[in-house]
């Protein structure tokens, strides 16, 4: 049985808002937020997503009151790592002061937290404690001529990063899902040195049915419903997804922690960053039970329950 | 069977317009349904019609009209 033990995240300094995004896409502010719920994001000028994933794996350490020498793995998300290998993952190692750790790159857009967590419950057993970290500089993506207005609104830069181990820790995984199909692979894409392609009605209507139903599954695999959870902590793609998503389970969209307001869709640290964010607002208690759910490029999707113990 | 009048009611329920799209034309290029309609309207499709759309049919160029909508009904149901 494995066990999160902390998250942390990290968000780069420098906010743009709305404003600053509609004028450089052509566009009003208020309409980003109408078809998005996002009032501003986070961009890293400088920063690399190294960086960036360096300082949420130190966050959530420090928060976890463990050392880097006391972690077997390290699981590293993101699909817009600077360069094609070596993967940011074993830099992070080293920039942590880890020279043998095994460390394992997700060139997964989106859903790549969620499946490292997964992973990482399943590993727990063989390397201990696995920090994982999804980490996205997804402005460099997005700025890339001819700019998008559909899509160069939605995306922001930021890490987070979740420690799951085998000793007790806060929250109990009780159980989780994921899937893969690549029969709309084209329909959302990075191509190398190419723009973000994305077919926004084809992924917003095969994750308005994916997502819940990997929420369906993995409760009644467990014999929970969904008005028993407590907190869904989803990634952060487009408020009026989570929306339709709160609807298609039949419970209020409040249950599901948002902070997309602040930091635009960050793919694929989105979810580790909205669950740093909320354990460190509340937190797990003892009982309390969270969905984690996500979806992404490929597509890939699942849904992971988790539950707080004394 | 004539299924357009209850597909356009459907349209019609989904968009919030009161709109007549004409047989061929673009419900997503006209302005008729965003992203968000489309699922609505789908599901609105398989209750009306008895039948499941399946993930593999879950392609916006699918249902981008009247017709086509048609079309997917008469070979799927």
């Amino acid at each position: 049985m494995a066990f999160i033990k902390q998250f942390g995240a990290y968000l780069p300094p420098r906010i743009v808002n709305n404003d600053e995004m509609g004028a450089k896409v052509g566009c009003a502010a208020d309409w980003i937020v109408s078809v998005s719920g996002i009032e501003q994001r986070r961009f890293a000028d400088s920063e690399t997503v190294v960086d960036l994933a360096t300082s949420a794996a130190q966050d959530c350490l420090a928060r976890a009151n463990v050392a880097a020498g006391d972690l077997g793995m390290i699981l590293l998300a993101s699909s817009s790592s600077e360069q094609q290998f070596p993967g940011p993952a074993v830099i992070v190692a080293s920039r942590l002061g880890l020279h043998s750790v095994p460390c394992l790159d997700i060139p997964m857009a989106s859903a790549g937290s969620l499946f490292g967590m997964v992973l990482a419950s399943r590993l727990a057993e063989t390397y201990g404690n696995i920090l994982v970290i999804g980490a996205e500089k997804m402005s460099s993506v997005i700025l890339r001529e001819p700019l998008e207005r559909g899509v160069a609104i939605l995306f922001g830069d930021g890490a987070g990063a979740c420690l799951i181990g085998l000793e007790t820790g806060p929250a109990r995984i009780i159980d989780s899902v994921i899937e893969s199909d690549g029969t709309f692979a084209e329909d959302l894409r990075l191509q190398f040195d190419q723009p973000l392609e994305m077919n926004g009605r084809t992924v917003i209507l095969q994750a308005s049915r994916k997502i819940p139903r990997a929420i369906q599954t993995i409760l009644e695999k467990n014999g929970r419903h969904a008005k028993d959870v407590d907190t869904f902590l989803m990634h952060q793609a487009n408020q009026n997804l989570t929306v339709r998503v709160a609807q298609a389970l039949g419970v209020a969209e409040e249950k599901f922690y948002s902070n997309i307001h602040k930091y635009g869709n960050t793919s694929s640290a989105s979810m580790l960053i909205a669950a740093s964010e909320w354990w460190h607002s509340s937190g797990f208690k003892p009982g309390l039970l969270v969905c984690f759910a996500t979806f992404g490029a490929g597509f890939h999707w699942g849904a992971m329950l988790a539950e707080g113990v004394a | 069977m004539d299924r357009r009048p209850k597909i356009l009611e459907i349209i019609r329920q989904v968009s919030r317009k009161n709109v007549d799209p004409q047989p061929d034309e673009s419900l997503f290029d006209s302005g008729l349904l965003d992203s968000f309609a489309l699922p609505d309207m789908l599901s609105a499709l398989e209750t009306a019609f008895s039948i499941k759309i399946p993930d593999s049919d879950l392609n916006p160029r699918k249902f981008d009209s009247v017709e086509q909508i048609e079309t997917y009904l008469e070979n799927h149901s």
